[in-house]
């Protein structure tokens, strides 16, 4: 059986990415994937797979394919010129005691 | 605390629509079409069952016969259950769960909203907590059910099917019987006829988007809230659900 490469492998829903914000306050964390037929369904499943422990208290959904993300080849250019770089890192200020923790 | 023979049958009424219901879905553990329905069916039947927990432990304490939740759930025979006939039919297809669902959940929600203004205060604040999760279980199985009603040809043959087989079922939930006029009588719950035009109106409104024919009758199989002619699925359902503590009886985790 030869791979077409216009149809996917399996007759499925799309991938989507699920971020959940904890608590009010705090940032979106992505927690996993799941899939769906269409983002208001992605949003129920995402509720059901995500949050049944009370774990949420909103719910991001983006179809996979829409995220674009680095290339683990260009590991090199993109990240180590800062590792010899420590003079970016704010450690070599004095912090009155009075300011408290940062 | 109402200790009437017909407070303690209309706790069993809502009782067991959410036990045997939440039996049905349960079935489903393990077995649904995709892992998010799965996940989402096992939620739903947790969510009927905890409500089963409430409207039997205050059914129980009702009777003052020493008898508790599990007791109830788990100790009577057929007879004794007054859920509808809606239900206790199988599962079928997963297309053909989606619409009992549908048709109880669109149903329990009106119920329950009209609950939540009762004059017994127990049963006012069981429905404020189930309404909350009933309106999730409805917009979920609304939804679902018009997809695939306006689906492909296949997912819209299976849900007419589905909806041929089971609107003889919904006439039940709306006939009123002694039980339910002396609980409009004294406030406690609606009389179900009042929750009809509610009910038809989301339903019909839902079967146009899914593009689905509701059955030009009004027919309907009668016999489970009175316990009088349940439908043989329910002994099927009781065997697995109560063979454990028969067979085990006090059984505890």
């Amino acid at each position: 059986m030869s791979a077409d490469p216009q149809k996917p492998a399996r007759n499925e829903w799309p991938l989507w990415e699920v971020f959940i914000r904890g608590q009010h306050g705090m940032s979106h964390r992505h927690v996993g994937s799941l899939h769906a037929p269409d983002e208001e369904m992605a949003i129920k499943n995402a509720r059901d797979v995500y949050t049944r422990r009370n774990e949420g208290v909103s719910i991001w959904v983006v179809q996979a394919r829409h995220i674009a993300a680095s290339s683990p080849s260009d590991k090199g250019p993109l990240y180590e010129p800062s590792e010899t770089k420590v003079y970016r890192h704010p450690t070599f200020f004095d912090i009155p005691d009075d300011v408290g923790a940062m | 605390m109402n200790t009437s023979p017909e407070y303690f049958e209309f706790l069993c009424q809502m009782g067991d629509n959410t036990l045997i219901l939440g039996h049905r879905v349960s079935e489903w553990c393990g077995h649904a079409p995709v892992l998010e329905e799965d996940i989402a069916l096992a939620n739903t039947a947790l969510d009927l069952i905890g409500q089963t927990q409430m409207w039997l432990g205050l059914a129980a304490e009702a009777e003052g016969a020493g008898r508790d939740a599990d007791a109830l759930a788990m100790l009577r025979d057929a007879w004794d259950f007054r859920n509808c006939l809606l239900v206790e039919q199988p599962n079928g297809d997963f297309g053909q769960t989606m619409l009992r669902q549908f048709l109880f959940d669109t149903w329990h929600l009106e119920t329950l909203r009209a609950l939540e203004t009762s004059t017994e205060p127990r049963v006012a604040e069981i429905a404020a907590k189930a309404v909350k999760e009933v309106s999730y279980h409805l917009e979920r199985s609304a939804e679902t059910v018009i997809a695939l009603g306006d689906g492909t040809e296949e997912s819209h043959a299976r849900m007419q099917a589905a909806l041929n087989l089971l609107w003889p079922y919904v006439g039940e939930m709306f006939v009123p019987d002694a039980v339910d006029l002396a609980m409009a009588q004294a406030g406690i719950a609606p009389n179900p006829t009042s929750l009809r035009p509610a009910f038809d109106a989301r339903v019909i409104e839902a079967m146009i988007e899914a593009t689905l024919i509701l059955p030009d009758s009004r027919f309907a199989h009668k016999g489970g809230r009175s316990g009088k002619q349940h439908s043989e699925h329910l002994g099927h359902i009781l065997t697995q659900m109560q063979w454990l503590q028969r067979v085990y009886p006090g059984a505890v985790w």
